[in-house]
């Protein structure tokens, strides 16, 4: 018994030691110690040096901390206003997704950090591109790239067409890391105005029932149901879950005058919503 | 806390540094409502005998206050005063030990074998806290005490096979006895089949295997000094639970104690009795032999107990002074792995026991007062700080689900208190006992989650902010004697508060495919339970003679609901011919239809049943070798039934004859 928690232990460092020997040469700087590059942007003047935690673009809630470089002295601007536009390239059409503005990370000095929800992608990772507009004292400059977007595993992002002939979009943001218990479900739902405009949406209701498929389609206790938070724009709820494994979280989209835009109660008939998340852990 | 611990430790380290001279043999204090039962393996003994091969289990069975509550043919549960595992204290010589299983698949009776004990004492009530708090009572499988015969080597075989289940036992048993020094060791194997109900309708999954070996070993460092060292390992597999949805591939019992005893008769002190202990347990349940199941599913558990305890007795006067300074670390692990049907799906896991560390410290103190030549009174405390902490993270995590505010730790004090007046004339003996006690939740009661209860059917979730549960108890026996006509009447009331039980939550879900819904452990405000039993022994001759009991228990919760487990009105009726090389029973036993029984709690009107078993025995004498025969039938007439103690109903074993061969060689 003592070996069966040794070993993996053991496996463990061995392991993390080994990734973070593995990385570029970008000597490690303050704040992006556990973050792994995604990609670089570069026009004439600048590098934007893109991170996250896995080094990748998935489908789904992609959060993003940002630093450009200044090619001229390898040095990293402090006083940057940044904005993005990533784009779809369809082939008859074009279209964004749901993101945030970009901010500085506050008690850094270099590093901007925003989040972008990709509800799709094609099956090699291509299609989409990154463009960035950014002020750097008064000037403006544009950086432009093409990005690779996985598929990810699990259905962590849906978008649907609701009762009100609006379309859509819900992502799971939280829980990263899922644990026994109960869980802060935070949920970013958008609705998609035309191509290029996907505004949060307020002040719905997200009503949520947990389900294990490989276990009788079980629920768990003492979840509640999802509420829009102003201060984040996001919604809110508890997600109890009783043991590790896949889950899918059932969800019921009402809005503000309590309309069922989308999604149905799980019974024994019908096993699973329409609108739906995965998750797994 | 931990301090109290350490100075236990001192405690029982520094006695072994004195030493005195003189002896003179003392006889343990019997205490009052005690039973005893002894383990006579290699003997012919008159009182409802037994197979000399018969489990611990079989051998408890005979206690009148105990039941053994069956899920299968193996590892049966004890219950003593209609009170199971948690609301009693069962040790194996004073040591504390705990089942690693969540759903009592392996009580602590289960590892140990026939070969290792010599009696077992059971206790009712409060009479049973000399080792630890316990409600219903306390069972102490008790070993044999040193072996200095000086008898050197001696050597027995046992042999025993049962037609039903086709059931194979062998024992060895080599002892080397000297003055100084003794070695003595054990190994038993059983196996058996699955058995046959009456009407040979096979049970499937009834079927176990298991040996035990032992080696006990002491040295007699002077005349009142006595070192002694004993490992018993105890490995059971392929154990089928016919009552229940899995079964066991392995429940393994690790136990070892190093003893020291001091002894002196004409000291104030008269003995001293000090053990370091530790024991670890490992439970795997598994469903792989079960063909149709929703999920397959793994449920590993495992128990580590480390304690000590140090036992003075002594004696001034009137007084007979009792001591035991107690102490234990526990720890308490298990865990639940789900394999979907679909293999894309990642397993899913969760723990059902999150760790949880026990650490108890605790004083007993038991005072005998002879008033008279026929009178005494006989008073016992026991203190103990009991504290319970959740080890794993996830643990306090998954419990906060239900109960949100969980800490990680709790600390309780709990209590004991008891007192027996007894009166001892020519013609009858009469006790009258009142007793308080506390007990502290069990580790599922605290901190068990999703516990699937296949006998209500329902998952269980622990509490961990229950309170003690409290007990006051009243208990009497009377016993009468004209010629050749004993007559006894014991009895006693529990009347218990924060009675610890499930509650439906009908808010919660079931996890377990199947359930029918969850239950929260909770306390109802109170309970009463009730039990008289009426025993009668009759000597016709010398040779000849009849036992009998009627026992009626009761048991009914605030709501004036009954109880679960709670026996119906039952009876046995056996006539002894005895002589020195032979002896032979015929035994009536049987129940009343249990029409108090307890729907909410899983339980249907068992029906009343009879059976009827014959036991035989003879001794016959070789050179300087002895062979003891035990033969008979049980159940003769091929019974179909079951008793309110039998899981889901599951029907117990049709006729059976067996023959049980013991060879020793001197």
């Amino acid at each position: 018994m003592r070996l069966k928690y040794i070993v993996p232990i053991l496996f463990i460092s061995l392991f993390t030691v080994a990734c973070s020997t593995d990385e570029n040469d970008t000597p490690i700087i303050n704040g992006i110690e556990n973050l792994v590059k995604i990609q670089e942007i570069t026009n004439n003047d600048h590098t934007i040096e893109l991170y996250n935690k896995t080094g990748k673009f998935n489908t789904g809630y992609n959060s993003v901390t940002i630093r450009i470089k200044d090619n001229a002295n390898n040095s990293y601007f402090e006083n940057a206003n940044i904005s993005w536009m990533p784009m779809m390239q369809m082939p008859t059409m074009q279209h964004t997704c749901p993101k945030s503005a970009i901010v500085k990370v506050t008690d850094k000095n270099t590093l901007y950090e925003g989040f972008i929800i990709y509800q799709m992608t094609n099956t090699d990772g291509s299609g989409w591109s990154l463009t960035f507009n950014y002020t750097i004292n008064n000037e403006d400059y544009t950086a432009t790239d093409t990005i690779s977007v996985i598929q990810s595993e699990k259905q962590n992002v849906t978008s649907f067409m609701g009762s009100d002939d609006t379309k859509y979009i819900a992502a799971l943001i939280e829980p990263k890391d899922p644990i026994i218990g109960i869980n802060n479900l935070m949920v970013g739902l958008y609705k998609m105005e035309n191509m290029m405009s996907f505004p949060v949406v307020q002040d719905y209701k997200i009503l949520l029932d947990p389900r294990m498929p490989g276990m009788g389609n079980h629920s768990s206790p003492n979840n509640t149901d999802l509420s829009y938070n102003t201060a984040d724009s996001m919604y809110h709820g508890d997600l109890s879950l009783t043991m590790t494994g896949y889950w899918v979280l059932n969800l019921k989209l009402k809005n503000s005058e309590n309309t069922v835009l989308k999604g149905e109660d799980v019974t024994d008939q019908n096993t699973q919503s329409s609108l739906y998340l995965e998750l797994e852990f | 806390m931990k301090k109290c611990f350490i100075i236990g430790i001192c405690f029982f380290c520094s006695h072994i540094l004195f030493s005195q001279e003189n002896r003179l043999e003392t006889k343990k204090d019997t205490t009052i409502l005690q039973e005893t039962i002894v383990i006579a393996q290699r003997k012919l003994s008159n009182y409802r005998q037994e197979k000399t091969l018969s489990s611990i289990d079989a051998y408890l069975e005979k206690a009148n206050q105990v039941t053994m509550i069956k899920r299968g043919n193996y590892a049966w549960e004890p219950s003593l005063n209609n009170m199971v595992s948690d609301r009693l204290n069962v040790t194996i010589d004073g040591m504390q030990i705990f089942g690693a299983c969540t759903d009592k698949m392996d009580p602590i009776t289960s590892y140990v074998d026939v070969s290792n004990l010599e009696q077992v004492s059971i206790n009712s009530g409060q009479e049973g806290a000399e080792n630890g708090h316990c409600i219903g009572g306390g069972i102490d499988l008790q070993m044999a005490p040193s072996k200095f015969h000086n008898s050197g080597l001696k050597t027995s075989i046992d042999l025993g096979y049962e037609t039903n289940g086709n059931y194979k036992t062998t024992g060895l048993d080599v002892e080397y006895s000297g003055n100084k020094f003794y070695l003595n060791t054990d190994g038993i194997f059983r196996k058996s089949d699955n058995y046959d109900a009456g009407n040979e309708k096979e049970v499937m999954y009834s079927q176990f295997q298991k040996y035990n070996f032992s080696l006990q070993s002491g040295y007699s460092l002077s005349d009142n000094n006595v070192l002694e060292a004993n490992i018993i390992y105890d490995k059971a597999t392929d154990i089928g639970y016919p009552a229940l949805p899995m079964d066991v591939s392995l429940a393994e019992a690790l136990i070892i104690s190093v003893t020291h005893r001091y002894k002196n008769g004409s000291a104030r002190i008269k003995s001293l009795e000090s053990r370091l202990y530790f024991n670890t347990i490992t439970h795997i349940m598994d469903d792989s032999n079960r063909p149709d199941v929703p999920i397959r599913m793994d449920m590993p558990g495992w128990s580590d107990t480390y304690g000590f305890y140090s036992k003075a007795t002594l004696k001034e006067k009137k007084h007979s002074l009792l001591i035991n300074l107690n102490g234990f670390y526990n720890k308490s692990l298990a865990e639940m792995t789900m394999y979907p049907n679909d293999p894309n799906q990642p397993d899913m896991f969760m723990y059902t026991w999150p760790d949880i560390r026990t650490l108890y410290t605790g004083l007993y103190i038991n005072d005998h007062i002879a008033l008279n030549p026929s009178e005494s009174v006989s008073t016992a405390l026991r203190l103990g700080i009991h504290r319970n902490k959740i080890a794993k993270r996830a643990g306090v995590e998954s419990l906060q689900i239900f109960h949100p505010n969980v800490k990680e730790s709790k600390s309780c004090f709990i209590l004991s208190l008891s007192g027996a007046y007894t009166i001892k004339k020519n013609t009858f003996d009469a006790t009258l006992g009142l007793g308080y006690g506390e007990r502290a939740p069990s580790v599922s009661e605290g901190y068990g989650f999703f516990l699937f209860n296949s006998f209500d059917n329902y998952d269980y979730i622990g509490n961990p902010n229950l309170k003690n549960e409290k007990a006051l108890e009243l208990n009497t026996k009377v016993n009468f004697k004209f010629d050749a006509l004993k007559l006894g009447i014991t009895s006693s009331f529990f009347h218990i508060s924060n009675y610890i039980i499930g509650e439906t939550d009908n808010t919660a879900k079931p996890m377990t495919i199947g359930a029918n819904g969850v239950r929260l452990y909770n306390a109802l405000n109170h309970a009463s339970i009730f039990d008289v039993y009426l025993n009668t022994t009759y000597n016709f001759s010398k040779q000849i003679s009849f036992n009998s009991s009627i026992g009626y228990n009761y048991g009914v919760e605030s709501n004036k609901q009954n109880l679960p487990l709670i026996r119906p009105l039952s009876y046995l009726a056996e006539i002894n011919y005895n002589t020195q090389k032979f002896n032979a029973a015929l035994q009536l036993e049987g129940n009343g239809n249990q029409s108090k029984y307890s729907s909410f709690y899983g339980e249907d009107e068992t029906p009343a049943y009879i059976v009827l078993n014959l036991n035989l025995g003879n001794i016959l004498y070789l050179k300087n070798n002895k062979l003891v025969f035990k033969y008979g039938v049980e159940n003769i007439l091929d019974a179909n039934y079951s008793t309110y103690a039998d899981w889901n109903n599951i029907p117990r074993q049709g006729r059976n004859f067996y023959l049980n061969a013991s060879y020793i060689l001197f």
